[in-house]
């Protein structure tokens, strides 16, 4: 028995790249849409918890704390099978878009809370002396400096819900890159060669998110 | 009571699986620290360019889903001819993974402390190593020590994709459970859930406590 006992076949696994190319664009499409909702949910979801109305903030809190202290993966079974059993039948897509935009939403409110503190109220009485109007002070002076704190954490959240994504396949999901991949393996049996070539994809595309991020942050944020 | 067909050994066998789930973050934790103390270490004191290849190397762990490298590792493994449990190979692929986050945890902290204090560390007659033990743990520890936390919640609670690949830890026992008794997902599901926050939640809070406690007394 030798050590490459095992021959690889890589011919047919490259003839199935524009198939799992196709799975790639399925999967940036499930991560922009989960991160658009959870920035959205985020925002809401941070104001709530600085809120005195004690459900609010309650409702936030349990959010916040029920999506950072419990795995991904739990919180897209609750939404595949759980919810089944109250009579809401979800598809595995929408199930995974729900879970993850509940993991992004719960880390992300954190990172605005974090941003919210990071501007010093004087910076706005500031602003305001200086006869801005308080639409203009929020939007030139707060925002942007927010901005530029929460911009690092919400672009490392970006790269999370790529790599969330995968968890797909485990609810059934078979048209996202990990989805076509094992649908692949299932037919053929070459699941190293197939889930080597998805490795690859997965670290170009969060690759592709790191360095986009870091021109953009080098765009904006230099003095 | 609740009306529910859960009975007591089901309970117990999800008890067993959270036993497996802390059994597999323990290993990858120790293990992964260890070897991330050593990456983190050599990353951030040799030259830069020597340790290019093994901070590549480390990025792939963080940059592909862990699911990804389950797989990856369990079906390469016997191809060089090893015959390994899926136990064996979930704690090995978690304490790498580990390990690339830990490296960069590590880094940041040994870079933390300014390289001016180091040089008067070493200028007073200590030894690099006296350095590293006496000036740059107790400095770089209360900025490594927060991150190090989330780490190891956050390790714990992948643990649950070692179910793919056939150990049955927490969340694939409540899966079973599931399979088993179709009609209350919802209900097992929650006290899987459950269990997870119970385990998580203490160590967040301890780990924000320390935060705020360090920030309080700078």
């Amino acid at each position: 028995m030798g050590v490459f006992n095992y021959t690889f076949h890589w011919r047919p696994a490259f003839q199935a790249l524009p198939a799992m190319l196709e799975g790639a664009l399925v999967t940036i499409q499930l991560a922009v849409l989960s991160m658009l909702f959870g920035i959205a949910i985020g925002v809401v979801l941070s104001l709530m918890r600085g809120s005195k109305n004690r459900l609010l903030s309650g409702f936030a809190v349990t959010w916040v704390e029920i999506a950072r202290n419990t795995p991904a993966l739990f919180q897209i079974y609750i939404a595949y099978f759980g919810l089944g059993q109250i009579g809401i039948r979800l598809d595995s897509f929408i199930a995974l878009l729900i879970g993850i935009t509940f993991n992004n939403a719960g880390y992300l409110a954190e990172t605005f809370r974090g941003g919210m503190r990071a501007v010093p109220p004087t910076q706005t009485r500031a602003a305001r002396s200086l006869g801005l109007s308080a639409v203009d002070a929020y939007r030139l002076i707060v925002l942007p400096q927010m901005f530029r704190v929460v911009f690092h954490p919400m672009t490392n959240q970006m790269v999370w819900a790529i790599l969330m994504t995968s968890l797909g396949v485990v609810v059934g999901l078979n048209t996202d890159l990990t989805g076509v991949t094992q649908e692949l393996n299932v037919k053929t049996f070459r699941t190293f060669e197939y889930f080597a070539i998805a490795a690859v994809m997965y670290y170009l595309i969060a690759k592709f998110v790191t360095l986009g991020a870091r021109a953009i942050a080098w765009r904006l944020f230099r003095y | 009571m609740i009306d529910t067909a859960l009975s007591a050994n089901d309970i117990w066998f999800l008890v067993q699986g959270a036993g497996w789930t802390l059994l597999i973050t323990a290993i990858a934790i120790v293990a992964g620290t260890l070897l991330g103390i050593l990456f983190g270490v050599a990353r951030a004191t040799l030259p830069g360019w020597s340790t290019l290849p093994l901070g590549f190397l480390l990025d792939i762990f963080r940059s592909v889903p862990l699911l990804i490298q389950l797989v990856l590792a369990n079906s390469f493994i016997p191809i060089l001819g090893i015959r390994a449990t899926p136990f064996a190979v979930s704690c090995l692929v978690l304490a790498l993974y580990t390990s690339a986050y830990c490296a960069e945890i590590v880094r940041g902290g040994v870079l933390s402390v300014p390289l001016t204090t180091r040089r008067a560390a070493r200028s007073l007659g200590l030894t690099w190593w006296q350095d590293m033990k006496e000036i740059v743990y107790p400095m770089a520890l209360r900025v490594m020590l927060p991150s190090w936390i989330g780490l190891t919640l956050g390790v714990m609670k992948d643990t649950a994709l070692v179910g793919w690949i056939g150990v049955i830890e927490l969340l694939k026992s409540s899966q079973i459970l599931i399979t088993r008794m179709a009609n209350e997902p919802l209900f097992i599901l929650c006290i899987a859930g459950l269990i997870y926050f119970l385990i998580s939640f203490p160590i967040s809070r301890l780990g924000a406590r320390l935060e705020q406690r360090w920030r309080d007394n700078d």
